[in-house]
């Protein structure tokens, strides 16, 4: 025991410092996210598989009868594919959230001294790093069966720098979800948006292909901006022949949904958080 | 008279619910205080309102001596809470658990790196502590979030039903921390379901039912509250339990209570010698065999019922999920 009290009386010096700096609480908390990912190998091989198993799927099976004109499909399918692959990542990041409130984990970080904000921070810290991650992954993976880019090495670096935005901004929305989810598995099931979202856009087939009530929906969802943009920006000259509109109009629409999607989720989400 | 917690008048409601309903309560400097309280009474509202976790909609609270709802960030400092489901990182080592917290606390690397080690020491988890916390028993890991609750020095510690899901030998260990933190000069407010954990480890009890404090004072005094004293009998065969319940009900014009496992019944009486002489009259008279006889001070569970009107759901692990 008296070893015990003088080893505690130091730090409780230090305690008096206040509140620690919202910078390093958050890469603490981040620390711990990332760490969770590393160390439950299950979640990042198992993802990364499924993810690349997809993938071929979508370029050697359905590929052989999908028909671009003016390209390979392969070239088409890789904005599309990282773009939505973002989006299912997202799941990870409601299920994640839920997990933390209905855990207690969120109480003992909102009861320490430590900025409440930085909580959420490091959430959208971590998951961004993992977007970053599968994104660069997947890409490797996508020169390696044969996507190119067209443009300039630059513009695939815009692309890439835009995947991590629309993560960003999406993962905002996930975060939303997990709050209000309640439990983890209710989270989940919100996180089932995904699936219109992906695949009622143009990320693997053109919106022209489908009905028309369709088309209306496709054209105009965030998801079809994003994922058009990132292709006009890897696709360079054939793109503008493609999509009908140079790589300008739609990295400016596909941001300006991701900038809608922050400003209304973040005051739902940080105004949820704070209630607790 | 320096209170660490100084609760008036505290209103929350959650829908139609009121978690708590005017709770009155006020926990001195240099002891334990226990909120006991059946399932759904408000324990654990009213420790996340200590916690600034939940702003009352009503009603003054002050955590050693701050505010908490115009100064929470003041309450914060001087807090450390385990809440009633252990929050620690599975993915992280008992000591990278305790070293973030401690971080988190605006401790410097060597000073979090010390608090942490003495921590673990203190809760017995100097082996495991570089395993992952996931390869934790449930007993360690309660253990684990007890010492999160504590690596920060708070002089407040909130635990909200600490030995919950417990073995018997895991009770007794986590009992024994935390009286010495006590003895450390740490204050604590516990929740718990277990009357005699209650009757151990606090000396101040505030018994709440329905988000209000329906009494409060030390175990001896909540026992001699309720007054007269308690018969108990245990029976040889349990077939004779109703038999004997139902006679010594009809004596004392109370209702017997019967706990089967044990085969024992019990029934408070007034006064003192001659209830054990007639109930030991009346049984034998009836021809029931015995075991045992004896007349004890009620326990904690006899005031619950005694004050509420229904007997506290003391129930063990396995009946845990039970809602009020
Ligand atoms: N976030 C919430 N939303 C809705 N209702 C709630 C919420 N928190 C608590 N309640 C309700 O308030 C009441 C008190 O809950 P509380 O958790 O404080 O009880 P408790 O004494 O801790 O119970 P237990 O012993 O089961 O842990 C319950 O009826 C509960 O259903
Ligand atoms: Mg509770």
């Amino acid at each position: 025991m008296t070893t015990i009290s003088s080893a505690l009386e130091q730090p409780a010096a230090a305690n008096t410092g206040g509140q620690s700096g919202l910078l390093k609480s958050t890469l603490k908390v981040t620390r711990r996210a990332l760490l969770r990912y590393v160390r439950t190998p299950q979640l990042i091989v198992l993802a990364t598989i499924q993810m690349s198993l997809f993938f071929l799927i979508y370029r050697y099976m359905f590929g052989g009868a999908i028909h671009i004109a003016g390209m390979p499909y392969v070239d088409y399918l890789v904005p599309g594919f990282i773009a939505t692959g973002v989006l299912f990542m997202g799941i990870g990041t409601a299920t994640a959230m839920a997990e933390d409130l209905e855990g207690g984990f969120i109480d003992r970080l909102r009861s320490l001294p430590i900025p409440r904000s930085s909580v959420l921070a490091a959430r959208v810290l971590a998951d961004a790093a993992l977007v970053a991650w599968s994104t660069a992954f997947t890409a490797a993976i996508a020169f390696a069966v044969g996507f190119r880019l067209h443009g300039s090495a630059l513009d695939g670096l815009a692309a890439f720098g835009l995947v991590i935005v629309f993560g960003f901004a999406f993962e905002w929305l996930f975060i939303t979800m997990g709050l209000f989810a309640g439990n983890a598995q209710a989270a989940q099931g919100m996180g089932m948006i995904v699936f219109p979202l992906a695949f009622v856009s143009s990320a693997y087939v053109p919106v022209s292909t489908m009905p028309g009530w369709l088309q209306v929906f496709a054209k105009h969802q965030p998801l079809t901006y994003m994922v058009d943009a990132v292709r006009s920006l890897t696709l360079g000259p054939h793109a503008q022949a493609l999509l009908g509109h140079p790589s300008s109009y739609f990295v400016t629409r596909a941001l300006l949904w991701a900038a809608a999607i922050i400003a209304v989720t973040v005051p739902i989400a940080v105004a949820r958080y704070r209630r607790g | 008279m320096t209170y660490t917690i100084e609760a008036h008048g505290l209103k929350k409601r959650y829908g139609k619910t009121a978690a708590l309903d005017g709770l009155d309560l006020v926990a001195q400097r240099g002891q334990v205080t226990a909120v006991l309280g059946p399932n759904g009474a408000g324990k654990t509202t009213f420790v996340r309102a200590v916690a600034t976790l939940v702003r009352p909609d009503e009603g003054t609270l002050l955590v050693a001596g701050h505010d908490a709802g115009k100064d929470p960030a003041a309450v914060r400092r001087v807090i450390g809470l385990a809440g009633q489901f252990a929050a620690v990182e599975p993915a992280m080592t008992g000591r990278e658990n305790l070293e973030m917290v401690a971080g988190l606390f605006g401790q410097t690397r060597r000073a979090a790196k010390a608090s942490a080690a003495a921590v673990l020491e203190q809760l017995g988890l100097v082996e495991a502590a570089d395993r992952l916390a996931r390869t934790y028993s449930g007993g360690m890991r309660r253990r684990l979030d007890l010492g999160a609750s504590l690596v920060g020095s708070p002089r407040l510690l909130l635990l909200d039903e600490p030995t919950a899901g417990l073995d018997p030998r895991s009770r007794l260990e986590l009992w024994d921390a935390i009286r010495a933190l006590v003895a450390d000069g740490t204050d604590v407010l516990l929740t718990t379901q277990y009357l005699d954990e209650a009757d151990h480890l606090a000396s101040h009890v505030v018994i709440i039912d329905h988000g209000r404090a329906v009494a409060a004072g030390t175990p001896t005094e909540l026992k001699q509250r309720i007054g007269g004293n308690v018969v108990e009998v245990r029976v040889r065969h349990g077939r004779d339990l109703p038999t004997v319940a139902g006679m010594l009900g009809r004596i004392h014009r109370v209702d017997a209570q019967i706990d089967e496992p044990t085969r024992r019944v019990s029934v408070r009486v007034e006064g003192s010698g001659d209830g054990l002489m007639s109930a030991l009259r009346y049984v034998e008279s009836a021809g029931v065999e015995i075991d045992d006889i004896a007349m004890r001070q009620p326990n904690l569970d006899e005031v619950f019922l005694a004050i509420t009107g229904r007997p506290a759901e003391n129930h063990d692990d396995a009946s845990a999920t039970v809602a009020a």
